[in-house]
């Protein structure tokens, strides 16, 4: 994720504006027509530019946690939640893909279902706070892609995640 | 080490509760494959003959992978060159069976390589030493130089089959993801092995995370998931031309964990719509698809019986991760799983008998077998992450994926006896998990 936003940010500063592959799931792939805009002594596209989808990742909080096994929301997730839903609503050239993501305990084929409904989950809140569906698609990596390493509980929560990756818009 | 201590525990608890097995000391050269073997059976195998000049290492190298076949099962034990007192250096000389009887090799092989304009042929005698008779008839194989190792496994199957009464599994081949890197960037490739894990050649290139792959019963086509496409979709690849294509493209669904049915046409595989897995089966010819199972939960890892009657499978429908049986056209499923823990990952053994599984309970994971209607549960294996068995096509023993713990944590290949001895690791080049075994060759 961190790399996400170093390219995001590299390609701001390079001032670059060629629309990568709107269609397609690529995480850093950022539509920079977008992003730019009187940002007065904000650094266009920058993680202090509240229009970025930096800040959003940053800032706004692009995750939410959740319990062994479970795919529900805490109300600390909704909170998160309700955050991306004021920022898409606000940014609304973007689109978002979900990811959701297990931790390592738990069989392959299981995990990827486990994943996919933590992100649909994550979906069906943003549709239902007013986020047009079709501008949100879902993915599951299930435990493919964990970003802590370590084979025990503090690692294992933070791999449990459902997170938003805001990708270009389709009419960028 | 309290992994090993427990597992050979689980094992030894199991061996004396079950009648075991026998090598029978009168009579005919005969193992009979109960459930275990205690006391594996010794035998000899002399370097080959090599009757052409070109042929002298290879002769020697073929003995040695027989006997790495047959003493890797743990039914054999090879008495060791150095305690021979006979040599073989013509195959069509009479066999000293008091040299063999005095070390007591029980069975002894015989064999001789030649070579002629490229070609090579492998001939062999098996031998009962103690009742002084050739054990069946000797036979020969030819093929290319490079061919060896699958000369020298098919050699090794017919020893294996002459003394047990079953087929072997040595002249098979595995198709598994072979991993590289660290776990939050784990690059995964399909590759193909023998199935001791020799002549590896990769299938894809790296690039996409891919996922599961399952070989057609015949070994000609794999299924695999593959995010290609930025989603999770099931692909089909012909091993032969290394030819892929999406089987299941829909959009803003994902597909996975497929398998074929026995008659290779049909697929099963997990199709997510929403926050729900539901199992589907395609034909493979027309594309046609149909719904197998419509429960609003996670129904997944489909696997047929080998008469391509029934389906097992896993579902959360109770709650947690149980085991399921179903008729191929779907419908009613009736579970079969009710010990403690999770239970996932089914695959039917290819005599139909049983079924293997993955199942987690206590924060361990165990590979084990079961009878069809869940009677029989047997545990193998215990570690920190034991996942995803495969039969051997004799059913007789089980390849799975062994995770290990914590941040440097990586993932091989194992194989298992289904009476829970003879656990082993296959050597592969990189790190390796999801096998899938194909058929004897």
């Amino acid at each position: 994720m961190r790399l996400t936003a170093k390219i995001t940010m590299l390609i701001a500063v390079l001032a670059v504006s060629a629309c990568t592959n709107a269609n397609r799931f690529d995480n850093g792939a950022v539509d920079l027509n977008a992003a730019t805009g009187n940002a007065g002594g904000i650094l266009p596209g920058s993680a202090s530019d509240p229009r970025s989808p930096a800040y959003f990742q940053q800032t706004v909080g692009d995750r939410v946690l959740f319990a062994v096994d479970q795919s529900s929301l805490s109300p600390e997730a909704r909170a998160t939640l309700d955050g991306q839903v004021q920022w898409l609503l606000t940014n609304s050239d973007y689109n978002a893909v979900i990811e959701g993501h297990a931790d390592e305990q738990g069989t392959r084929a299981y995990n990827l279902a486990l994943g996919a409904r933590r992100a649909n989950a994550v979906m069906e809140y943003l549709v239902a706070q007013g986020i047009p569906s079709n501008r949100l698609r879902f993915v599951s990596f299930g435990k493919e892609r964990p970003i802590e390493l370590c084979s025990e509980e503090a690692c294992y929560a933070k791999n449990r995640r459902a997170v938003t990756i805001i990708s270009a818009g389709l009419t960028g | 080490m309290k992994q090993f201590v427990a597992s050979l525990l689980a094992v030894m608890v199991w061996a004396v509760s079950t009648p075991g097995v026998a090598l029978a000391q009168n009579g005919p050269l005969r193992i009979e494959i109960t459930e275990g073997v205690i006391e594996p059976l010794p035998y000899a195998v002399p370097d080959f003959v090599g009757e052409t000049a070109a042929a002298q290492q290879l002769a020697q190298q073929i003995a040695r992978v027989v006997a790495e076949d047959l003493t890797g099962t743990g039914l054999f034990r090879e008495v060791p060159r150095e305690a021979h007192i006979s040599q073989i250096t013509s195959f069509g000389s009479p066999v000293q069976f008091a040299d063999w009887k005095a070390i007591n090799a029980q069975a002894l092989i015989t064999g001789a390589v030649s070579s002629e304009g490229g070609r090579i042929v492998v001939k062999f005698r098996v031998w009962d030493v103690f009742a002084g008779t050739e054990l069946g008839e000797g036979m020969q194989f030819a093929g290319t130089p490079d061919g060896w190792r699958r000369m020298a496994h098919k050699v090794a199957d017919q020893v294996y089959s002459r003394i047990t009464g079953e087929s072997g599994y040595f002249d098979s081949r595995v198709v598994f993801v072979s991993e590289s890197g660290p776990k939050d960037q784990r690059a995964k490739r399909l590759a193909v092995m023998d199935y001791d894990g020799a002549n590896v050649q990769y299938l894809t290139g790296g690039n996409a995370l891919v996922l599961a792959p399952r070989f057609s019963e015949n070994g000609q086509r794999v299924l695999y998931t593959s995010y290609e496409t930025g989603m999770p979709r099931v692909h089909v690849l012909e091993v032969g031309t290394v030819q892929s294509r999406i089987l299941q493209g829909q959009d803003g669904v994902m597909s996975f964990a497929p398998r074929f049915a026995p008659n290779g046409q049909t697929v099963v595989y997990s199709l997510t719509q929403g926050s729900n897995t539901d199992i589907w089966a395609m034909d493979i010819g027309s594309g046609g698809t149909r719904q197998l199972t419509s429960a609003p939960s996670i129904e997944t890892a489909p696997s047929y019986s080998p008469d391509g009657s029934q389906i097992v499978f896993e579902s959360d429908r109770s709650g947690t991760q149980q085991l399921y049986v179903m008729s191929a056209s779907g419908g009613e499923a009736r579970r079969i799983s009710f010990g403690q823990g999770r239970y996932s990952t089914p695959v039917w053994s290819p005599r139909g008998d049983m079924i293997a599984f993955t199942k987690q309970n206590a924060g361990r994971f165990h590979i084990g077998v079961m009878r069809t209607d869940g009677s029989e549960e047997r545990l193998l294996t215990a570690s920190f992450l034991d996942e995803g068995p495969t039969w051997a096509p004799n059913g007789r023993v089980i390849m799975f994926a062994r995770e290990t713990q914590g941040a440097q944590g990586s993932s091989s290949l194992y194989t298992v006896d289904i009476s829970g001895r003879n656990l082993k690791r296959v050597r592969t080049p990189e790190g390796a998990s999801d096998p899938s075994w194909g058929p004897l060759q």
